[in-house]
């Protein structure tokens, strides 16, 4: 795996140029032009040279110190702790032994001052390699490369499920404002972000696995069956990649409850944001000036509505997704699913260092992939918000 | 609300707003929400004179199902539910409502002042909420709650940290949207100072959509916080949360009334605050009142 590699070595090449482009812009533009309160109103003639490489390159600087930022948090919270990682770890006869601590100790560099500790983590973390867990003994890479996979298809299904549902909810409860749709919709999204995400998939596995039977139980695929050849690390792509249908099957049905259970949040909530985001829209005066000179609904709602209105959607929908990764913690412990949620609980609840920074630098690393999508899609979608 | 003063009319915004009030609390949903929410609180109030039997006392058949005697059936304790849940609402409300207001406080100053002033301060403050966002919310709410050892008052503080970052984006967009509109400059030109011009011109046009998140989030700051507790890093055991209620329902899936109220409760309360919310959103916001009595398309 030479992913984890990645973002650390991109930090060298990246955050160079930001740092020779920042005088550069403002030197075309004057002193302290550009971002002033009152003063910048918009001519940011200095951005027009390689805007995307200056953006991309801000970008990824600024991934760079989000993920040292998050190790360094971890760490520093999770050694003010009262408690103890050695008593998390080892048994009470163990621990009566002080030899057996202080091996213990030694063998995970727990008796060398802070910062060396720290130092020696982030120089493991330039060549890839995360640690090793305290509490499965194995390194922190191959932990992660089994569970986040399992995760990513529960959140990337939950939302999938979500776009295609909440945008099409939401538009339909703008059209048809103040009448029986848009009320029923309502009340079902507000539901929808209501309920407690924990309970309603111990219901959903109760009704529809325990008393009707109708979907498979806990795990991510049948028991009887073993897990497709791995290439992606998802049940459902790797089944499909090697044409095992059955397979593909089961791990679609173990995946669509708590998918669906995951998603019942964001739908909610993307229901509510699309609506209001085009009935915003629905008022501006371009809108009723498409509709004056004769355009057709059709290409109003698609073309003028739509689009403006998407871009609050999709900050939303950046958003839930972090709020998915998380919200899997919940789920994955009711269905039984290996995923990150389970191993990030079981990693903080005994003071595994190395699995947490782990776990939090893998899903930084998701959320500022996907900030960064959000941003190119906005300057795509809203010429206004370009390189504002 | 005290967070819409009856100011002499110095803006538009205010003084439009709380001529819409009075309407938008005779919508449905509004009535609804607002009931629910009332006769929560006055559960939560009187909780010792409306429970039918003592939250901990475990002198019932254990896991009875719901009948005479025990409404909502008892636990593996033989604790009676409907009594644990009705003290459960003193312990989870009260909890929230000082979480939320306190996260509002600390997150929206901090995201006003990034908004306005930009520059390094902004970028500074909003790095630090990137880093909160960029963790996962419940994570980091559980390494900080465990980190800080599992009580209820830790879990607070866990949600709390988490929080904050979402009043400071919200309040920020805003201000930032806001700051370069024309009366906004026109402001500063007739002389405001910042202070004022903050005050006066911008944070009147923004408080709707903040107050709006306030209420919303009420419900998402009592669904963390039972959440944590459901996974063991909040309340203790004998403690009649309702998060913990549901956890320990999942022992005995059986009878399935041990974790089917305690979730009810939760459901009930965030729906209520999220029924005014919504409906506060849609008074408070002029941009779809304007849409409204244009009726546009």
């Amino acid at each position: 795996m030479s992913r984890p590699s990645a973002p650390s070595d991109d930090p060298a090449g990246g955050g160079a140029p930001a740092r020779a482009a920042r005088p550069g812009g403002s030197g075309s533009g004057g002193p302290a032009a550009g971002r002033g309160p009152a003063r910048g109103r918009g001519f940011r003639s200095g951005h027009a040279r390689h805007p995307l490489a200056r953006f991309l390159a801000r970008r990824i600087a600024v991934a760079v110190l989000l993920g040292f930022g998050i190790t360094l948090v971890t760490f520093v919270l999770t050694n003010l702790v009262p408690g103890d990682p050695v008593t998390a770890n080892l048994g009470q006869r163990a621990l009566g032994d002080p030899a057996i601590v202080a091996q213990w100790r030694a063998e995970h560099g727990l008796d060398r001052p802070l910062p060396a500790q720290y130092l020696t983590y982030l120089g493991g973390l330039l060549q890839g390699d995360l640690g090793v867990s305290q509490q499965s003994h194995r390194p922190v890479l191959d932990d992660l490369a089994e569970f986040v996979p399992a995760t990513i298809e529960l959140a990337g299904g939950a939302i999938a499920i979500s776009l295609v549902a909440g945008v099409a909810f939401g538009v339909i409860a703008a059209l048809r404002r103040d009448r029986a749709a848009d009320q029923v919709l309502r009340v079902l999204s507000l539901v929808g972000i209501s309920v407690p995400t924990f309970w309603l998939a111990l219901v959903a596995f109760y009704v529809f696995f325990f008393r009707l039977q109708i979907t498979p139980g806990s795990g991510r695929i049948a028991p009887d069956m073993s897990a497709p050849p791995a290439v992606t690390g998802l049940y459902t792509v790797d089944a499909a990649l090697a044409g095992q249908w059955e397979v593909f099957a089961s791990a679609a049905g173990h995946l669509i409850t708590p998918a669906l259970v995951l998603a019942a949040y964001t739908i909610g909530l993307l229901t509510r944001f699309t609506r209001s985001a085009v009935l915003e829209v629905l008022g501006q005066d371009y809108v009723r000036a498409a509709r004056a000179k004769g355009l057709p609904g059709r290409v109003v709602l698609f073309r003028y509505v739509l689009r403006s209105a998407l871009v609050p959607v999709i900050t939303v929908a950046g958003l839930a997704f972090g709020s998915l990764l998380s919200g899997t913690v919940l789920v994955e412990s009711v269905f039984a699913r290996p995923g990150i949620g389970q191993y990030a609980y079981k990693s903080a609840t005994t003071l595994d260092l190395p699995a947490v920074m782990g776990v939090g630098l893998v899903v930084g690393f998701v959320y500022v992939l996907i900030n960064l999508v959000v941003d190119v899609l906005y300057g795509i979608i809203d010429p206004r918000v370009r390189l504002s | 609300m005290n967070l819409l003063p009856r100011l002499p009319g110095r803006s538009v915004g205010t003084r439009g707003v709380l001529a819409r009030l009075p309407e938008a609390w005779r919508q449905p949903l509004a009535v609804v929400g607002g009931v629910v929410a009332l006769a929560w609180l006055v559960v939560a109030v009187a909780a010792p004179l409306l429970a039918p039997h003592d939250p901990l006392a475990q002198e019932l058949p254990r896991l009875a199902s719901p009948g005479p005697g025990h409404w909502l059936g008892t636990d593996q304790l033989g604790r009676d539910v409907l009594s644990r849940i009705m003290y459960g609402a003193r312990v989870s409300i009260p909890l929230t409502l000082l979480l939320v207001a306190l996260s509002l406080l600390i997150g929206g100053s901090l995201g006003a002042a990034a908004g306005y002033f930009g520059r390094w301060v902004g970028e500074g403050i909003m790095r630090v909420a990137d880093l909160v966002f960029a963790f996962p919310t419940v994570i980091l709410a559980m390494v900080v709650a465990a980190a800080l050892g599992a009580s209820l008052f830790n879990a607070v503080l866990a949600v709390l940290v988490v929080a904050w970052p979402a009043y400071a984006r919200v309040t920020r967009g805003l201000v930032l949207g806001m700051r370069e509109r024309e009366f906004v400059l026109s402001g500063r030109l007739l002389g405001f100072s910042a202070w004022r011009s903050l005050r006066v011109d911008v944070l009147p046009n923004v408080t709707g959509p903040i107050l709006v998140l306030a209420t919303l989030d009420i419900g998402t700051a009592l669904l963390l916080l039972s959440g944590l507790s459901f996974l063991g890093l909040g309340a203790k055991p004998p403690s009649p949360e309702w998060g913990a209620m549901v956890a320990s329902g999942v022992e005995v899936f059986d009878s399935w009334w041990v974790a089917t109220f305690p979730g009810l409760a939760i459901l009930t309360v965030v729906l209520a605050f999220n029924f005014l919310g919504d409906t506060l959103r849609d008074a408070l916001d002029p941009r779809t009142a304007r849409a409204i009595k244009e009726r546009a398309l």
